[in-house]
Protein backbone atom coordinates (compact mmCIF):
# COMPACT_ATOMS: atom_id res chain seq x y z
CA UNK A 1 0.00 0.00 0.00
CA UNK A 2 1.28 3.45 -0.63
CA UNK A 3 2.74 5.85 1.92
CA UNK A 4 0.01 8.01 3.06
CA UNK A 5 -0.08 11.71 2.63
CA UNK A 6 -1.35 14.70 4.97
CA UNK A 7 -2.50 17.41 3.86
CA UNK A 8 -4.06 20.92 5.43
CA UNK A 9 -6.26 23.15 4.00
CA UNK A 10 -6.59 25.49 2.41
CA UNK A 11 -4.40 23.72 0.18
CA UNK A 12 -2.93 25.28 -2.85
CA UNK A 13 -2.96 24.32 -6.68
CA UNK A 14 0.82 23.21 -6.46
CA UNK A 15 -0.01 20.63 -3.55
CA UNK A 16 -2.56 19.48 -5.49
CA UNK A 17 -0.93 18.89 -8.24
CA UNK A 18 1.58 16.51 -5.92
CA UNK A 19 -1.13 14.09 -5.81
CA UNK A 20 -1.81 10.80 -7.67
CA UNK A 21 -4.64 8.90 -8.18
CA UNK A 22 -4.19 6.02 -5.02
CA UNK A 23 -2.36 8.46 -3.07
CA UNK A 24 -4.16 7.55 0.36
CA UNK A 25 -4.36 11.50 2.05
CA UNK A 26 -5.34 12.45 5.63
CA UNK A 27 -6.85 15.94 5.37
CA UNK A 28 -6.93 18.22 8.55
CA UNK A 29 -8.80 21.84 8.96
CA UNK A 30 -11.57 23.20 7.35
CA UNK A 31 -14.11 20.85 5.20
CA UNK A 32 -17.20 22.94 3.77
CA UNK A 33 -20.13 20.77 2.57
CA UNK A 34 -22.66 20.67 -0.38
CA UNK A 35 -24.75 18.86 -1.92
CA UNK A 36 -27.63 18.75 -4.91
CA UNK A 37 -29.72 22.09 -3.04
CA UNK A 38 -26.66 23.92 -2.05
CA UNK A 39 -24.48 24.02 -5.48
CA UNK A 40 -27.92 24.37 -7.12
CA UNK A 41 -28.23 27.80 -5.37
CA UNK A 42 -24.40 28.70 -5.34
CA UNK A 43 -24.76 28.26 -9.17
CA UNK A 44 -27.77 30.33 -9.28
CA UNK A 45 -26.27 32.82 -7.13
CA UNK A 46 -22.94 33.13 -9.49
CA UNK A 47 -25.55 33.65 -12.30
CA UNK A 48 -27.41 36.29 -10.67
CA UNK A 49 -23.97 37.96 -10.00
CA UNK A 50 -24.72 38.21 -6.38
CA UNK A 51 -22.04 37.88 -3.32
CA UNK A 52 -21.57 34.08 -2.30
CA UNK A 53 -21.90 33.37 1.32
CA UNK A 54 -18.68 31.25 1.32
CA UNK A 55 -14.74 31.56 -0.40
CA UNK A 56 -14.61 28.06 -1.93
CA UNK A 57 -10.71 29.51 -3.17
CA UNK A 58 -8.38 26.76 -2.35
CA UNK A 59 -11.29 24.84 -0.15
CA UNK A 60 -12.76 21.14 -0.22
CA UNK A 61 -16.21 20.47 -0.41
CA UNK A 62 -17.59 17.10 1.50
CA UNK A 63 -20.38 15.66 -0.28
CA UNK A 64 -22.10 14.92 2.50
CA UNK A 65 -25.70 14.82 4.01
CA UNK A 66 -25.31 14.32 7.92
CA UNK A 67 -28.04 12.77 10.26
CA UNK A 68 -29.34 15.13 13.21
CA UNK A 69 -26.32 14.72 15.85
CA UNK A 70 -27.19 13.43 19.32
CA UNK A 71 -27.52 15.54 22.40
CA UNK A 72 -23.28 16.55 23.19
CA UNK A 73 -22.32 15.18 20.19
CA UNK A 74 -20.81 17.48 17.11
CA UNK A 75 -22.84 15.62 14.37
CA UNK A 76 -24.39 12.45 13.65
CA UNK A 77 -23.39 9.71 10.99
CA UNK A 78 -21.52 11.61 8.22
CA UNK A 79 -20.29 9.50 5.02
CA UNK A 80 -20.00 10.79 1.69
CA UNK A 81 -22.65 10.23 -0.97
CA UNK A 82 -22.89 10.09 -5.12
CA UNK A 83 -20.77 12.63 -5.88
CA UNK A 84 -21.68 12.52 -9.71
CA UNK A 85 -25.16 14.44 -8.84
CA UNK A 86 -22.94 17.36 -8.30
CA UNK A 87 -20.74 16.67 -11.74
CA UNK A 88 -22.44 19.55 -14.14
CA UNK A 89 -21.36 22.33 -11.70
CA UNK A 90 -18.08 21.33 -11.09
CA UNK A 91 -16.04 22.31 -14.03
CA UNK A 92 -17.88 26.35 -13.55
CA UNK A 93 -16.67 25.86 -9.64
CA UNK A 94 -13.19 25.10 -10.62
CA UNK A 95 -12.95 27.78 -12.69
CA UNK A 96 -14.97 30.75 -11.16
CA UNK A 97 -14.52 29.74 -7.27
CA UNK A 98 -11.19 28.53 -7.57
CA UNK A 99 -12.31 25.00 -5.24
CA UNK A 100 -9.41 23.16 -5.32
CA UNK A 101 -11.34 19.71 -3.91
CA UNK A 102 -13.81 17.38 -3.12
CA UNK A 103 -14.67 14.48 -1.26
CA UNK A 104 -17.29 11.86 -2.35
CA UNK A 105 -17.97 8.64 -3.20
CA UNK A 106 -18.21 7.35 -7.23
CA UNK A 107 -17.17 7.99 -10.43
CA UNK A 108 -17.06 11.38 -12.30
CA UNK A 109 -18.03 12.66 -15.62
CA UNK A 110 -14.99 13.40 -18.26
CA UNK A 111 -16.12 17.42 -18.14
CA UNK A 112 -14.74 17.15 -14.33
CA UNK A 113 -12.24 15.11 -15.03
CA UNK A 114 -11.22 17.37 -17.96
CA UNK A 115 -11.36 20.15 -15.64
CA UNK A 116 -9.69 18.60 -12.59
CA UNK A 117 -6.36 18.69 -15.39
CA UNK A 118 -6.85 22.17 -16.54
CA UNK A 119 -7.36 24.14 -13.32
CA UNK A 120 -5.41 21.99 -11.26
CA UNK A 121 -7.49 20.32 -8.78
CA UNK A 122 -8.00 16.81 -7.04
CA UNK A 123 -11.44 14.45 -6.05
CA UNK A 124 -10.76 12.24 -3.25
CA UNK A 125 -12.25 9.59 -2.69
CA UNK A 126 -13.90 8.57 1.17
CA UNK A 127 -15.81 4.53 1.40
CA UNK A 128 -19.28 5.14 1.19
CA UNK A 129 -21.61 3.43 4.00
CA UNK A 130 -18.83 4.53 6.61
CA UNK A 131 -21.10 7.11 8.47
CA UNK A 132 -20.44 6.80 12.14
CA UNK A 133 -16.65 5.92 12.00
CA UNK A 134 -15.91 9.17 9.61
CA UNK A 135 -18.30 11.44 12.20
CA UNK A 136 -15.21 10.52 14.50
CA UNK A 137 -12.62 12.52 12.62
CA UNK A 138 -15.17 15.81 12.54
CA UNK A 139 -14.26 18.09 15.43
CA UNK A 140 -16.76 20.88 14.99
CA UNK A 141 -19.58 21.74 12.59
CA UNK A 142 -21.32 24.49 12.26
CA UNK A 143 -24.25 26.03 9.63
CA UNK A 144 -22.22 29.04 7.89
CA UNK A 145 -24.95 29.25 4.89
CA UNK A 146 -28.45 27.83 3.60
CA UNK A 147 -29.47 26.73 6.89
CA UNK A 148 -33.17 25.92 5.41
CA UNK A 149 -31.65 23.38 3.22
CA UNK A 150 -31.70 21.22 6.44
CA UNK A 151 -29.35 18.37 5.93
CA UNK A 152 -28.09 19.64 2.67
CA UNK A 153 -27.45 23.29 4.56
CA UNK A 154 -23.50 24.18 3.61
CA UNK A 155 -21.79 23.26 7.18
CA UNK A 156 -18.15 24.26 8.11
CA UNK A 157 -16.88 20.96 9.76
CA UNK A 158 -13.16 21.44 11.51
CA UNK A 159 -11.38 17.34 10.67
CA UNK A 160 -8.72 15.81 11.76
CA UNK A 161 -6.61 13.33 9.84
CA UNK A 162 -10.00 12.75 7.81
CA UNK A 163 -8.80 9.27 5.57
CA UNK A 164 -9.28 9.33 2.02
CA UNK A 165 -8.17 8.27 -1.51
CA UNK A 166 -6.88 10.13 -4.59
CA UNK A 167 -9.58 8.94 -6.90
CA UNK A 168 -9.18 11.74 -9.95
CA UNK A 169 -5.76 13.25 -9.80
CA UNK A 170 -4.38 16.57 -12.21
CA UNK A 171 -3.09 13.94 -14.40
CA UNK A 172 -5.71 12.20 -15.50
CA UNK A 173 -5.26 9.50 -13.11
CA UNK A 174 -8.32 7.59 -11.59
CA UNK A 175 -7.88 5.12 -8.61
CA UNK A 176 -11.45 3.32 -9.23
CA UNK A 177 -10.83 2.31 -12.92
CA UNK A 178 -7.33 1.75 -12.57
CA UNK A 179 -8.07 -0.19 -9.20
CA UNK A 180 -11.19 -2.35 -10.69
CA UNK A 181 -8.64 -2.91 -14.13
CA UNK A 182 -6.02 -4.89 -12.11
CA UNK A 183 -8.73 -6.91 -10.21
CA UNK A 184 -10.49 -7.59 -13.06
CA UNK A 185 -10.09 -11.73 -14.14
CA UNK A 186 -10.20 -12.12 -17.55
CA UNK A 187 -12.20 -15.98 -17.58
CA UNK A 188 -10.58 -16.87 -20.84
CA UNK A 189 -7.32 -15.46 -19.27
CA UNK A 190 -7.75 -18.05 -16.22
CA UNK A 191 -8.78 -20.86 -19.12
CA UNK A 192 -5.67 -20.19 -21.38
CA UNK B 1 -77.12 -1.84 -4.72
CA UNK B 2 -78.45 -4.54 -6.78
CA UNK B 3 -82.29 -5.06 -6.81
CA UNK B 4 -83.69 -7.75 -5.37
CA UNK B 5 -84.07 -10.93 -8.23
CA UNK B 6 -81.86 -9.41 -10.80
CA UNK B 7 -79.03 -11.45 -12.25
CA UNK B 8 -77.17 -10.06 -15.73
CA UNK B 9 -75.65 -6.91 -17.10
CA UNK B 10 -76.62 -3.25 -15.87
CA UNK B 11 -75.34 0.05 -16.11
CA UNK B 12 -74.79 2.46 -13.38
CA UNK B 13 -74.59 6.01 -12.80
CA UNK B 14 -71.13 6.44 -13.80
CA UNK B 15 -72.45 4.41 -17.45
CA UNK B 16 -69.89 1.90 -16.46
CA UNK B 17 -71.11 -1.95 -16.90
CA UNK B 18 -71.89 -3.90 -13.74
CA UNK B 19 -72.54 -7.38 -13.95
CA UNK B 20 -74.55 -8.91 -11.13
CA UNK B 21 -73.88 -12.44 -10.14
CA UNK B 22 -76.22 -15.03 -8.62
CA UNK B 23 -76.21 -14.40 -4.90
CA UNK B 24 -73.54 -16.62 -3.65
CA UNK B 25 -74.45 -19.11 -0.74
CA UNK B 26 -72.55 -20.10 2.04
CA UNK B 27 -72.21 -24.09 2.03
CA UNK B 28 -74.21 -25.37 5.22
CA UNK B 29 -73.23 -25.00 8.11
CA UNK B 30 -71.70 -22.08 7.92
CA UNK B 31 -68.67 -22.03 9.76
CA UNK B 32 -67.35 -18.73 10.55
CA UNK B 33 -63.40 -18.15 11.67
CA UNK B 34 -62.83 -15.96 14.71
CA UNK B 35 -60.97 -12.71 13.56
CA UNK B 36 -57.83 -12.03 15.26
CA UNK B 37 -57.86 -8.01 16.68
CA UNK B 38 -54.89 -6.01 16.13
CA UNK B 39 -54.41 -2.62 17.15
CA UNK B 40 -53.13 0.32 14.96
CA UNK B 41 -50.90 1.70 18.00
CA UNK B 42 -49.11 -2.24 18.29
CA UNK B 43 -48.12 -1.39 14.52
CA UNK B 44 -47.33 2.35 14.66
CA UNK B 45 -45.14 1.12 17.90
CA UNK B 46 -43.73 -1.76 15.98
CA UNK B 47 -43.15 -0.08 13.21
CA UNK B 48 -41.08 3.02 15.18
CA UNK B 49 -38.55 0.44 17.15
CA UNK B 50 -37.64 -1.33 13.67
CA UNK B 51 -36.88 1.95 12.07
CA UNK B 52 -34.68 3.15 14.75
CA UNK B 53 -33.12 -0.70 15.38
CA UNK B 54 -32.31 -1.45 11.54
CA UNK B 55 -30.41 2.28 11.54
CA UNK B 56 -28.42 1.21 14.44
CA UNK B 57 -28.03 -2.43 13.38
CA UNK B 58 -26.51 -3.57 9.96
CA UNK B 59 -27.68 -7.06 9.23
CA UNK B 60 -25.92 -9.76 11.62
CA UNK B 61 -26.03 -12.06 8.42
CA UNK B 62 -24.58 -9.29 6.52
CA UNK B 63 -21.42 -8.60 8.98
CA UNK B 64 -20.92 -12.21 9.65
CA UNK B 65 -20.64 -12.64 5.76
CA UNK B 66 -18.62 -9.76 5.16
CA UNK B 67 -16.59 -11.32 8.10
CA UNK B 68 -15.77 -14.53 6.36
CA UNK B 69 -14.95 -12.58 2.90
CA UNK B 70 -12.47 -10.35 4.12
CA UNK B 71 -9.89 -13.33 3.79
CA UNK B 72 -11.12 -13.58 0.21
CA UNK B 73 -10.33 -10.21 -0.62
CA UNK B 74 -6.87 -10.07 -2.46
CA UNK B 75 -6.41 -6.24 -2.23
CA UNK B 76 -4.77 -4.75 0.52
CA UNK B 77 -7.02 -1.88 0.00
CA UNK B 78 -9.83 -3.90 -0.40
CA UNK B 79 -9.63 -5.62 2.68
CA UNK B 80 -8.61 -2.49 4.84
CA UNK B 81 -11.70 -1.35 3.48
CA UNK B 82 -13.60 -4.24 4.64
CA UNK B 83 -12.53 -4.41 8.27
CA UNK B 84 -13.53 -0.33 8.26
CA UNK B 85 -16.92 -1.56 7.63
CA UNK B 86 -17.21 -3.85 10.28
CA UNK B 87 -15.39 -1.46 12.70
CA UNK B 88 -17.99 0.97 11.26
CA UNK B 89 -21.10 -1.06 12.67
CA UNK B 90 -19.44 -1.28 15.65
CA UNK B 91 -19.20 1.88 16.62
CA UNK B 92 -22.95 1.87 15.37
CA UNK B 93 -23.96 -0.13 17.46
CA UNK B 94 -22.31 0.34 20.79
CA UNK B 95 -23.06 4.13 20.24
CA UNK B 96 -26.57 4.01 19.14
CA UNK B 97 -25.88 5.71 15.72
CA UNK B 98 -26.81 5.45 12.35
CA UNK B 99 -24.36 3.10 10.29
CA UNK B 100 -24.61 5.04 7.75
CA UNK B 101 -26.15 8.80 7.58
CA UNK B 102 -28.53 8.16 4.33
CA UNK B 103 -31.07 5.70 6.36
CA UNK B 104 -33.46 5.10 3.47
CA UNK B 105 -36.82 5.19 1.75
CA UNK B 106 -38.05 3.29 4.42
CA UNK B 107 -39.47 0.32 2.63
CA UNK B 108 -42.41 -1.70 4.58
CA UNK B 109 -43.39 -5.12 3.54
CA UNK B 110 -46.18 -5.98 4.87
CA UNK B 111 -47.70 -9.87 5.08
CA UNK B 112 -51.39 -9.51 6.39
CA UNK B 113 -52.87 -12.87 7.72
CA UNK B 114 -56.57 -12.75 6.25
CA UNK B 115 -58.04 -14.19 9.25
CA UNK B 116 -56.21 -10.58 11.24
CA UNK B 117 -57.95 -7.72 11.77
CA UNK B 118 -56.73 -4.41 11.84
CA UNK B 119 -58.63 -1.98 14.75
CA UNK B 120 -58.73 1.33 15.37
CA UNK B 121 -57.03 3.06 12.73
CA UNK B 122 -56.11 2.27 9.50
CA UNK B 123 -53.01 0.08 8.28
CA UNK B 124 -50.94 2.34 5.93
CA UNK B 125 -50.97 5.30 8.48
CA UNK B 126 -50.38 3.64 11.18
CA UNK B 127 -46.84 2.39 9.27
CA UNK B 128 -46.08 6.03 8.12
CA UNK B 129 -46.47 7.01 11.84
CA UNK B 130 -44.21 4.38 13.12
CA UNK B 131 -41.62 5.88 10.46
CA UNK B 132 -42.39 9.30 11.44
CA UNK B 133 -41.80 8.59 15.45
CA UNK B 134 -38.77 6.20 14.65
CA UNK B 135 -37.09 8.56 12.32
CA UNK B 136 -37.43 11.83 14.53
CA UNK B 137 -36.62 10.10 17.51
CA UNK B 138 -34.26 7.83 16.30
CA UNK B 139 -32.24 11.14 14.93
CA UNK B 140 -32.30 9.27 11.71
CA UNK B 141 -31.86 11.23 8.25
CA UNK B 142 -34.99 12.77 6.32
CA UNK B 143 -34.67 12.19 3.24
CA UNK B 144 -37.99 11.62 0.80
CA UNK B 145 -39.21 14.63 -0.68
CA UNK B 146 -42.95 15.21 -1.31
CA UNK B 147 -42.82 15.48 -4.90
CA UNK B 148 -40.02 14.62 -7.28
CA UNK B 149 -39.89 17.38 -9.46
CA UNK B 150 -40.84 20.25 -6.71
CA UNK B 151 -38.51 18.65 -4.49
CA UNK B 152 -39.69 19.56 -0.74
CA UNK B 153 -38.62 17.70 1.98
CA UNK B 154 -41.69 16.04 4.03
CA UNK B 155 -39.54 16.29 7.13
CA UNK B 156 -40.26 13.25 8.82
CA UNK B 157 -39.36 10.44 6.48
CA UNK B 158 -42.99 9.74 5.38
CA UNK B 159 -44.24 8.11 3.21
CA UNK B 160 -43.18 4.98 3.87
CA UNK B 161 -43.18 2.61 0.53
CA UNK B 162 -45.31 -0.04 1.56
CA UNK B 163 -45.82 -3.43 0.17
CA UNK B 164 -49.32 -5.43 1.27
CA UNK B 165 -50.04 -9.08 0.75
CA UNK B 166 -53.01 -10.58 1.84
CA UNK B 167 -51.92 -14.27 3.34
CA UNK B 168 -53.64 -17.41 5.13
CA UNK B 169 -53.65 -17.32 9.08
CA UNK B 170 -53.94 -14.28 11.77
CA UNK B 171 -51.05 -13.17 11.77
CA UNK B 172 -49.13 -9.71 10.21
CA UNK B 173 -45.79 -9.78 9.22
CA UNK B 174 -43.70 -6.83 9.11
CA UNK B 175 -40.02 -5.99 7.44
CA UNK B 176 -38.98 -3.12 7.62
CA UNK B 177 -35.74 -1.73 5.18
CA UNK B 178 -33.72 1.46 4.86
CA UNK B 179 -32.98 1.34 1.42
CA UNK B 180 -30.19 3.96 0.70
CA UNK B 181 -30.25 6.17 -2.07
CA UNK B 182 -26.85 5.33 -3.33
CA UNK B 183 -26.93 2.12 -4.29
CA UNK B 184 -31.05 2.37 -5.43
CA UNK B 185 -30.17 4.72 -8.01
CA UNK B 186 -27.48 2.06 -9.71
CA UNK B 187 -30.60 -0.28 -9.89
CA UNK B 188 -31.81 -1.51 -13.24
CA UNK B 189 -34.29 -2.95 -15.29
CA UNK B 190 -34.81 -4.29 -18.88
CA UNK B 191 -37.86 -6.38 -20.91
CA UNK B 192 -34.89 -8.78 -22.33
CA UNK B 193 -36.14 -11.21 -25.25
CA UNK B 194 -37.25 -14.83 -24.50
CA UNK B 195 -34.20 -15.72 -27.19
CA UNK B 196 -31.56 -13.68 -25.16
CA UNK B 197 -32.16 -16.29 -22.04
CA UNK B 198 -29.60 -16.75 -19.40
CA UNK B 199 -26.67 -15.19 -21.44
CA UNK B 200 -28.96 -12.26 -21.88
CA UNK B 201 -29.63 -12.13 -17.98
CA UNK B 202 -26.55 -12.79 -16.95
CA UNK B 203 -24.43 -9.76 -19.25
CA UNK B 204 -27.78 -7.41 -18.06
CA UNK B 205 -26.77 -7.76 -14.54
CA UNK B 206 -22.72 -7.99 -14.86
CA UNK B 207 -23.39 -4.55 -16.70
CA UNK B 208 -25.48 -3.45 -13.87
CA UNK B 209 -22.87 -4.45 -11.51
CA UNK B 210 -19.94 -2.15 -13.68
CA UNK B 211 -21.83 0.44 -14.47
CA UNK B 212 -22.80 1.08 -10.25
CA UNK B 213 -19.29 0.53 -9.20
CA UNK B 214 -18.32 2.61 -6.10
CA UNK B 215 -21.22 4.09 -6.65
CA UNK B 216 -23.62 1.53 -5.16
CA UNK B 217 -21.17 1.40 -1.95
CA UNK B 218 -19.52 -2.47 -2.43
CA UNK B 219 -19.67 -5.23 -1.43
CA UNK B 220 -23.20 -5.80 -1.94
CA UNK B 221 -25.83 -7.75 -2.31
CA UNK B 222 -27.39 -7.89 -6.00
CA UNK B 223 -30.83 -8.70 -6.15
CA UNK B 224 -32.28 -10.34 -8.82
CA UNK B 225 -35.82 -10.37 -10.19
CA UNK B 226 -36.38 -12.73 -13.20
CA UNK B 227 -40.06 -13.16 -14.58
CA UNK B 228 -43.18 -11.64 -13.74
CA UNK B 229 -44.42 -8.45 -15.58
CA UNK B 230 -42.76 -5.01 -15.19
CA UNK B 231 -43.38 -4.42 -11.55
CA UNK B 232 -43.49 -7.57 -10.49
CA UNK B 233 -40.12 -8.20 -11.73
CA UNK B 234 -38.51 -5.06 -9.84
CA UNK B 235 -40.10 -6.26 -6.51
CA UNK B 236 -38.71 -9.60 -6.84
CA UNK B 237 -35.58 -7.88 -7.11
CA UNK B 238 -36.21 -6.09 -4.13
CA UNK B 239 -37.63 -8.83 -1.81
CA UNK B 240 -34.06 -10.71 -3.14
CA UNK B 241 -32.22 -8.68 -1.26
CA UNK B 242 -34.20 -9.68 2.20
CA UNK B 243 -33.45 -12.95 1.66
CA UNK B 244 -30.44 -14.22 4.70
CA UNK B 245 -27.52 -13.37 2.76
CA UNK B 246 -26.14 -16.11 0.32
CA UNK B 247 -28.90 -18.79 0.84
CA UNK B 248 -29.82 -20.35 -1.57
CA UNK B 249 -33.14 -19.85 -3.94
CA UNK B 250 -35.41 -22.66 -3.21
CA UNK B 251 -35.81 -23.03 -7.22
CA UNK B 252 -32.58 -25.21 -8.45
CA UNK B 253 -32.43 -23.07 -12.01
CA UNK B 254 -32.27 -19.84 -9.55
CA UNK B 255 -29.48 -21.18 -7.26
CA UNK B 256 -27.70 -22.11 -10.27
CA UNK B 257 -27.97 -18.51 -11.59
CA UNK B 258 -27.13 -17.00 -8.62
CA UNK B 259 -23.59 -19.40 -8.15
CA UNK B 260 -22.94 -18.87 -11.25
CA UNK B 261 -23.57 -14.85 -11.41
CA UNK B 262 -21.85 -14.38 -7.83
CA UNK B 263 -18.56 -16.05 -9.24
CA UNK B 264 -18.92 -13.64 -12.21
CA UNK B 265 -19.31 -10.67 -10.47
CA UNK B 266 -16.17 -11.60 -8.16
CA UNK B 267 -14.37 -11.05 -11.35
CA UNK B 268 -15.51 -7.45 -12.19
CA UNK B 269 -12.44 -6.62 -10.26
CA UNK B 270 -14.87 -3.54 -8.65
CA UNK B 271 -13.99 -4.68 -5.22
CA UNK B 272 -14.55 -3.18 -1.45
CA UNK B 273 -15.83 0.95 -1.85
CA UNK B 274 -14.63 -0.02 -5.85
CA UNK B 275 -11.37 0.63 -4.90
CA UNK B 276 -10.80 -2.07 -6.64
CA UNK B 277 -10.56 -5.99 -5.82
CA UNK B 278 -12.08 -9.54 -5.60
CA UNK B 279 -15.11 -8.99 -3.40
CA UNK B 280 -17.60 -6.94 -5.02
CA UNK B 281 -20.70 -8.89 -3.46
CA UNK B 282 -21.24 -11.24 -0.27
CA UNK B 283 -24.31 -13.13 -2.56
CA UNK B 284 -26.80 -12.53 -5.74
CA UNK B 285 -30.06 -13.05 -5.33
CA UNK B 286 -32.58 -14.16 -7.34
CA UNK B 287 -35.83 -15.05 -6.90
CA UNK B 288 -38.74 -15.82 -10.22
CA UNK B 289 -42.16 -15.50 -11.43
CA UNK B 290 -43.84 -16.93 -14.11
CA UNK B 291 -43.69 -14.64 -16.98
CA UNK B 292 -45.56 -14.25 -20.32
CA UNK B 293 -44.70 -16.17 -23.65
CA UNK B 294 -43.08 -13.03 -25.33
CA UNK B 295 -41.04 -11.70 -22.38
CA UNK B 296 -38.22 -11.98 -20.19
CA UNK B 297 -38.00 -9.28 -17.26
CA UNK B 298 -35.20 -8.63 -15.63
CA UNK B 299 -34.93 -6.58 -12.67
CA UNK B 300 -31.40 -5.48 -11.13
CA UNK B 301 -31.68 -4.18 -7.79
CA UNK B 302 -28.54 -3.16 -5.55
CA UNK B 303 -28.11 -3.77 -1.99
CA UNK B 304 -25.26 -1.51 -0.22
CA UNK B 305 -22.99 -2.98 2.30
CA UNK B 306 -25.00 -0.67 4.97
CA UNK B 307 -27.43 -3.56 5.07
CA UNK B 308 -30.92 -2.79 7.26
CA UNK B 309 -33.64 -4.83 7.54
CA UNK B 310 -35.56 -5.84 10.54
CA UNK B 311 -39.06 -7.94 10.86
CA UNK B 312 -41.39 -8.77 13.60
CA UNK B 313 -44.82 -10.39 13.78
CA UNK B 314 -47.70 -9.39 15.68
Amino acid sequence: MSEIKRITTPFTEEQARSLRAGDRVLISGVLLTGRDAAHKRIAETLKAGEPLPVDLRDQIIYYVGPSPAKPGAVIGAAGPTTSGRMDVYVPGFLRDLGLRGMIGKGYRSQPVRDALQEYGAVYFGAVGGLGALLSKRIQSAEVVAYEDLGPEAIYRLEVEEFPVVVVNDAYGGDAYREGTAQYEADEEEEAA
Amino acid sequence: MKPNGIEGVCYNVARTKVIFLPEFRFPEPLSRIPMRDIHAQQITDTVKQLCIDMCYHVSDDFLAALERAVEREESDTGREIMRQILENAKIAKEEGIPACQDTGYTVVFVDVGQECHIVGGDLSEAIHEGVRQGYTEGLLRKSIVAHPLDRVNTRDNTPAFIHTRIVPGDRLKITVAAKGGGSENMSRLSMLKPSQGVEGVKEFVLQAVKEAGPNACPPVIVGVGIGGDFEICAELAKRAILRPVGEPAPNPTDAKLEAELLDQVNRTGVGPGGFGGSVTALAVHVESFPTHIVSLPVAVNMQCHSTRHKEAEL
